[in-house]
């Protein structure tokens, strides 16, 4: 390292370097690491606010698309499109590699015994951590009862009923923008 | 697939990017149904035995469950450009919009509404996220799977109440729960 990093340099390899470690501890997907996320974007390294990462989380889940553009969405705010790019690499980048490479070799493995233990061993920490996400973004979000209501009747009608997400993510946008939430 | 006998051939690399892009945009609130539907249903490119067996996969492992599977479907017809074509296609048209949304956030985000909207569908959102939660652990309420229930509560207050990070929290648990679990299957 011999010119010194420009800032935006900088925020480059931070981008790179946190989602880069965010992937690997994705199990059960990215909204297991969202907790994680939230610490890394607001507490660790300062990029924004919790509100604004909870406006971002909101943008992504609108958006059509896999959750993981969430990641785009903050590299974006960080340091615009390259920034964005950036993040989404990395956090699809090693991970590829890793199911690519697995892919090749998985049925030969599909009843291992090792296998089944490290499916059974981390499905419940999954379920954990996805409950985890659940409760920091509601906590994070500038909100009160209405909200919390809504996060509730949400939760327990998709339980219960093959009803489409959106019309909740709808239904949110709506009450929030009639000033109830 | 390689012995998949609903297509003579494989999908060229367009046709796997087209699929892709496709179950992308139609993605609101989730891709996996969609890529189920456009794979299986209308493509036959999988049998449903063979959807599930990759989801699994995609699960299994770390990373975004439907990228992981798009990786792995592309490289069962087409290699490493097969790959790069279903992932091109998933993540292409959704980074444009999202980026897109997010400059009209820069530009009226400080308005009243649409704070107030946003926080609206985060409410929203978290409660599909908790009802994900739910579906994953029933089959656990019925096993009347005791210890993994604890360990599900564990990691939930490590992370969610007391904000541990989460390498901490993975490093100490994920020994121990499959430890368990391997344990178990003696």
């Amino acid at each position: 390292m011999e010119a010194p990093l420009s800032e935006d340099d900088a925020h480059l390899w931070a981008l790179a370097a946190v989602f880069a470690v965010l992937s690997f501890f994705a199990i059960g997907g990215v909204n297991a690491v969202i907790p994680e996320m939230h610490r890394q974007a607001v507490d660790v390294q300062h990029w924004m606010t919790s509100q604004r990462f909870t406006d971002l989380f909101a943008i992504a889940q609108a958006a059509p698309g896999p959750n993981i553009i969430v990641v785009t969405l903050i590299g974006w705010e960080v340091a615009g499109i390259l920034g964005a790019l950036a993040a989404t690499l990395a956090m699809i980048g090693p991970t590829s590699v890793l199911a690519y490479l697995v892919g090749r070799v998985w049925h030969r493995f599909r009843e291992a015994r090792w296998r089944v233990a490290i499916q059974n061993g981390v499905t419940p920490m999954t379920i954990g951590l996805v409950a985890a996400s659940a409760y920091v973004l509601s906590r994070a979000a500038d909100t009160g009862l209405v909200a919390v209501a809504l996060t509730l009747v949400t939760a327990f009608v998709l339980t219960l009923t093959r009803l489409h997400p959106f019309v909740f993510l709808a239904a949110g946008a709506l009450l929030g923008a009639a000033g109830l939430i | 697939m390689k012995s998949n006998p609903s297509t003579d051939e494989a999908p060229s690399l367009v046709e796997i990017f087209l699929a892709f892009s496709g179950m992308a945009i139609l993605g609101f609130g989730g891709v996996l149904p969609w890529a189920r539907r456009a794979l299986v249903e209308e493509r036959g490119w999988l049998t449903a035995d063979e959807f599930t067996e990759v989801l699994a996969l995609g699960q299994f492992l770390p990373g975004g469950n439907i990228i992981n599977v798009s990786i792995v479907i592309g490289q069962r017809f087409r290699g490493v450009p097969g790959s790069f074509a279903a992932v091109a296609g998933l993540l292409a048209g959704p980074i444009v919009i999202v980026i897109l949304a997010g400059a009209l956030y820069l530009n009226y985000g400080q308005q009243p509404i649409v704070h107030h909207a946003l926080n609206g569908v985060t409410a929203a959102a978290a409660g599909l996220i908790l009802s994900m939660a739910a579906k994953m652990a029933m089959p656990l309420f019925r096993r009347g799977a005791g210890v993994q229930l604890a360990l599900a509560v564990l990691t939930f207050a490590a992370v969610g109440l007391l904000g541990f990070a989460l390498p901490l929290v993975l490093g100490v648990l994920t020994p121990i729960a499959i430890g368990i679990s391997w344990w178990r299957l003696r």
